[in-house]
């Protein structure tokens, strides 16, 4: 077993359109991995949330900015970044959407899926601004 | 598969055969049009049918409650039915099983109309 990370950097356009390419690209590696369906259907939606808000609410859909998409795979666990070049946010400023009074909202549930489908999930301040999503999978034989 | 929705109607009540994705920038946009223009058509009591959806987001889960939340300010209802694996476990997620009434066969959702 290497401990060698292998590193995959993908700049996407702010449109919707970046969504389903992030999500293919993401699964397509999950797949070459190991991950079985359950855990590619995860990963896989939680890349989707993720660059969803990136595009949405962080860049939004501006096409002078971009969303960038790392991921890392080392022999025990996915890695994977989003980036946009918006304001930058606080988790602790985003409602809860289980609370009773946001529970029949329309929308702000993406957070709280990539928290329920990632074994690891933070949003911290990129090095140039904006939002960075960091979250990562153990890999299936790393147990 | 992209999204597909069929519609029929048996004794008033609107069964909405749905399949394939809701998610943005696919069918959660198409599921908002068809809740309005069945509540425009004075179709109020709705159950959609998941058996066939293969993926759905939180855009989708969104679509879902909005349509909930419209039909019932119209006075009306709309309920869901065959769910699969991973909607059941979204709407877990988001405590939102219990927000809508589930049914796993056609015949008890049309039997739990009101009226």
């Amino acid at each position: 077993m290497t401990s060698q990370t292998k590193r995959m950097e993908v700049t996407l356009e702010s449109i919707i359109d970046s969504v389903d390419l992030a999500e293919d690209i993401t699964v397509r590696i999950a797949a070459a991995a190991g991950f079985g369906d359950e855990d590619r259907h995860r990963i896989g939606m939680s890349v989707r949330e993720g660059v969803i808000n990136a595009v949405t609410y962080g860049n939004r859909q501006s096409r002078e900015k971009k969303v960038f998409l790392t991921l890392e795979m080392n022999h025990q666990r996915f890695v994977i970044h989003i980036l946009d070049q918006g304001e930058g946010f606080s988790l602790a400023d985003v409602p809860d959407p289980l609370a009773d009074e946001n529970l029949l909202k329309s929308s702000g549930r993406g957070i709280l899926l990539m928290r329920a489908f990632m074994d690891e999930f933070d949003v911290v301040r990129g090095a140039a601004g904006g939002a960075e999503v960091v979250m990562a999978k153990r890999l299936p034989a790393a147990g | 598969m992209s999204f597909k929705a069929t519609a029929r109607e048996i004794n008033g009540i609107t069964v909405v055969d749905v399949s394939g994705r809701i998610t943005l920038g696919e069918g959660s946009a198409m599921l908002r049009q068809m809740v309005r223009d069945m509540l425009n058509q004075g179709q109020s009591k709705i159950i959609l049918n998941l058996g066939e959806v293969t993926y759905i987001d939180s855009s989708g889960i969104g679509e879902l409650v909005s349509g909930f939340t419209t039909v019932k300010n119209h006075g009306g209802e709309l309920k869901l039915l065959n769910l699969t694996k991973k909607v059941h476990d979204l709407l877990q997620i988001t405590k939102l099983y219990t927000v809508f009434d589930v049914h796993n066969d056609e015949a008890s959702a049309l039997g739990s109309f009101r009226g």
